[in-house]
């Protein structure tokens, strides 16, 4: 991929945990949905929070305040699910609320800091500057990884 | 002409057509006087050589066609059929096959050379006289040089100069052709500058050609010819049995030609073939032979139809299709349970229309699925041909039930479990011919592959009627693989003995074992199956064999269940594989050794408890009627423990995905009729 394309192709959907904001590449974003009833997997990692039926399709989907070691909150009327897809593999991702998709120039992204609190360093691919925002940019691929 | 288009089409058909000469060699063997199937086998050949010649796969079509040419020397007569022979054959068809799987790989023929293997079955059509047939070779090749030489001096006194070059392959098929009394000729052909169809007309020619000879090459190839890419004039090899001027005569009368050339290589060698009274009869029989055949491939074409009208499909399209029928199945569902509160006469006969429509719409997407298990049959009497050659044992395998269908996702899974309980059974099952008769058996051994449907599921036994399993020698075995201990061993039924020989710790020691090796690799045969939801169980008589009976569900994607609740929750059990359903007091529970059991028709029914096995939390006090699903896995049973039963349901399953593939006790999920999901517990894995 050339670098042009590269900054053209910056976009990330934003969504919030707490009071932090989290970026995931468009590119791996399929749709956002409201909380729909999860079924409880048994067996399955403590961060699975169930599936769920998304227009006939069984999907997975993964508590991200779990995944990220973050303190666990209910789930309220901003709730979301993001549908994310990475080689193959579809799996929701619950948050605690989306609204936007932002572009970041390469200027405004940085690599992530060497020490973070709570997130292992896999799961982040950079941090993103938007004016007096600070967003964290997720590793889709390392978040999938147990 | 974009030929890629066809390359599925050519390599299916391809396959059909190796299988067909794997089964006329098969039966060739064993009736070596019958000639239908010698002819069988060309005409697999020819077909062979025009398909790959079409698509550019050069090395096939130059393979058929050295075969064509050795089994027509067997079909004129000249040579018997003789072991040696067959086992070429086989070895060719082996090569064949190579190629065809380096296309399906890889796109391309690969550029492996097998030109040894022609070079055996030379030898092994004419064994004795194979220096001799050298010696004239030699003889003969001396010839052409020196005509090619003298031909070459005529074109340069020509205007029309044939600059077709011959070949080390034209060259040998020159020699062989004018061995068997043929006469060889250089062709330019210049076609009439209006001429439109360029193709067809070169076709005619072809054809008129073809009448008595062959075109051994061309210029530019055939292909190029075809799809019309030369300019007015082409140039040919052929090989006739007429001479120069007949040639001549009969390509000036077809229409649009302008200029005809020819160009005598050899003409027919007669001093070198030794009776030359033979070679008048042969070119009778020669003449007469291409009418039958003909009238044969009529034939076969003819009765083709009666197979069934058949129509490939691709896979995705006929998942699609499912996925739809599943679709509505789900909505039929809910229909019905909205029917429950709303009372209404017009919706329940709609809903019950429904039902109709979607079931039959189920049946008819599951029959096209449906394959019959002949598909995966019909590879192992080569195998088992193979095998018994190798191990010096006579078998004889029967096979029934290939009609049987199961679905295609079955039938592509199957293959490999079978292959190895077959040559488990021929390998280490059945005896050396010395043994059997001394055991009073007859020298033959016999194994059986036999298919059937049963209900709901499709059974497939493997039987041998070898020297069975040795159970006291399994036992030991497991004792010294540590899976039972010494004293499990002395308590231990044949029946869970045998059982023994599936778990995974069996086989992978001391591979080769004296037990006839029967543990080798049979868990993996087992979890294959199981993947499938089948159940694989083992039947053996000390002396007189043992017999493997596989069964399987018919179809993987729809299925009956019962949904139960545990706690707040709703989950799925498989219906084919409960047994019964029955309540208990709780009060008649027993413990053995932390192990929860119930006398139930005076066996011990071990109980399990699912909201402990799902990890539900239910804060409910301890009831005194409990109901227990009674599911059963081959002999095995055991009591599930749910806290209620919500009814029989036809259920789609889904996967639950790459991401929780790792779950064992959950099979699937299947989204209920109000669209939640439920869970499909998959009982095979907990007992």
């Amino acid at each position: 991929m050339s670098e042009n394309v590269q900054l053209l192709e910056n976009q990330y959907v934003l969504f919030k945990l707490g009071k932090e904001y989290y970026g995931i590449d468009i590119h791996n974003v399929q749709t956002i949905e409201k909380v729909i009833d999860i079924t409880r997997v048994p067996h399955s990692p403590a961060y699975v929070e169930g599936v769920i039926n998304l227009r006939g399709e069984i999907i997975p989907v993964i508590n991200l305040r779990t995944r990220l070691n973050l303190e666990n909150v209910q789930v309220t009327s901003e709730s979301r699910i993001i549908i994310t897809k990475c080689d193959e593999i579809i799996v929701g991702l619950l948050v605690d609320s989306s609204s936007e998709v932002i572009s970041l120039d390469e200027i405004q992204l940085e690599d992530a800091p060497k020490v973070s609190e709570n997130i292992s360093e896999k799961n982040i691919k950079g941090i993103g500057k938007d004016k007096d925002r600070i967003i964290i940019l997720l590793d889709i691929e390392g978040i999938l990884q147990s | 002409m974009d030929i890629n288009q066809y390359l599925e089409i050519f390599i299916e058909e391809s396959k059909e057509n190796l299988q067909n000469m794997n089964e006329a060699l098969l039966k060739l063997e064993n009736d070596k006087d019958e000639i239908e199937l010698v002819h069988e086998i060309f005409r697999v050949a020819h077909t062979l050589k025009g398909m790959s010649a079409t698509m550019g796969f050069g090395k096939i079509a130059h393979f058929t066609h050295e075969m064509e040419d050795i089994l027509q020397s067997v079909r004129s007569g000249e040579v018997r059929i003789t072991d040696n022979i067959i086992d070429v054959l086989f070895q060719c068809l082996d090569v064949l096959e190579e190629y065809i799987n380096n296309i399906v790989e890889t796109g391309s023929e690969g550029d492996k050379d097998y030109s040894h293997l022609l070079v055996k079955l030379h030898e092994a059509i004419n064994p004795e006289n194979s220096q001799v047939v050298e010696e004239v070779k030699e003889e003969v090749a001396a010839t052409v040089e020196n005509t090619i030489e003298t031909t070459e001096e005529v074109q340069l006194n020509e205007n029309g100069r044939i600059e077709i070059e011959i070949d080390e392959f034209t060259k040998n098929a020159i020699l062989k052709s004018v061995k068997d009394g043929f006469n060889s000729f250089k062709l330019k052909i210049e076609l009439n500058q209006n001429c439109m169809l360029k193709s067809a007309r070169a076709f005619i020619i072809f054809n008129t050609l073809e009448k008595d000879g062959e075109i051994v090459k061309a210029n530019p190839t055939v292909e190029d010819i075809e799809d019309e890419n030369f300019e007015y004039t082409f140039e040919l090899v052929i090989i006739s049995r007429s001479d120069g001027n007949e040639i001549l005569e009969r390509i000036k009368s077809i229409s649009e030609i302008e200029n005809v050339h020819i160009e005598t290589i050899m003409e027919k060698a007669k001093e070198t073939v030794t009776e030359p009274v033979k070679e008048t009869v042969k070119a009778e029989k020669k003449k007469i032979e291409p009418k039958k055949t003909a009238n044969k491939e009529e034939k076969a074409r003819n009765s083709k139809p009666k197979l069934g009208k058949t129509v490939r499909v691709d896979i995705d399209r006929l998942d699609n299709l499912m996925n739809l029928v599943s679709e509505l199945i789900i909505t039929r569902s809910r229909l019905t349970d909205m029917e429950e509160t709303t009372k209404k006469q017009d919706m329940n006969e709609s809903i019950e229309y429904l039902e109709r429509i979607t079931t039959n719409l189920h049946d008819a997407v599951m029959k096209v699925r449906m394959v019959p298990i002949e598909r995966v049959f019909n590879r192992f009497p080569r195998m088992v041909r193979d095998l018994s050659k190798e191990l010096g044992k006579e078998i004889s395998l029967i096979m029934s039930g290939e009609e049987t269908e199961v679905d295609r996702t079955v039938i592509d899974e199957i293959g490999d479990p079978l292959i190895h309980l077959i040559r488990n059974s021929i390998d280490h099952g059945i005896e050396n011919p010395e043994e059997r008769i001394k055991n009073g058996k007859s020298e033959i051994g016999t194994v059986k592959l036999i298919a059937y449907p049963d209900g709901n599921s499709v059974v497939i036994e493997v039987e041998d009627d070898g020297g069975g399993i040795n159970i006291d020698k399994v036992k030991n075995k497991a004792k010294d693989n540590g899976l039972i201990t010494e004293e499990q061993m002395s308590t231990i039924d044949d029946r869970d003995a045998l059982q023994l020989l599936f778990k995974s710790g069996f086989s992978t020691a001391d591979k080769i074992s004296d037990i006839s090796g029967r543990g080798v690799g049979l868990d993996v045969v087992k979890t294959k199956i199981e993947s499938l939801g089948g159940a694989v169980e083992v039947q053996s008589t000390r002396l007189r064999g043992s017999k493997f009976i596989i069964r399987l569900p018919l179809t993987l994607a729809i299925i009956q269940a019962l949904l139960v609740n545990v706690g707040e929750e709703k989950y799925a059990i498989a219906l084919n594989s409960i047994k019964e359903i029955v309540t208990i007091k709780s009060e008649n529970i027993r413990k053995i050794q932390e192990q929860e059991v119930v006398l139930y028709r005076d066996t011990t029914l071990p109980l399990l408890r699912m909201e402990k096995i799902l990890d539900v939390s239910t804060n409910e006090e301890n009831k005194e009627d409990l109901i227990v699903v009674v599911v059963k896995k081959g002999e095995q049973v055991a009591g599930f423990i749910v806290d209620g039963l919500i009814g029989q349901q036809e259920i789609v399953i889904k996967s639950l995905g790459k991401f929780l593939a790792g779950i064992n006790i959950i099979a699937g999920a299947t989204i209920l009729g109000n669209g939640q999901v439920a869970l499909i517990v998959d009982t095979n894995s907990l007992l």
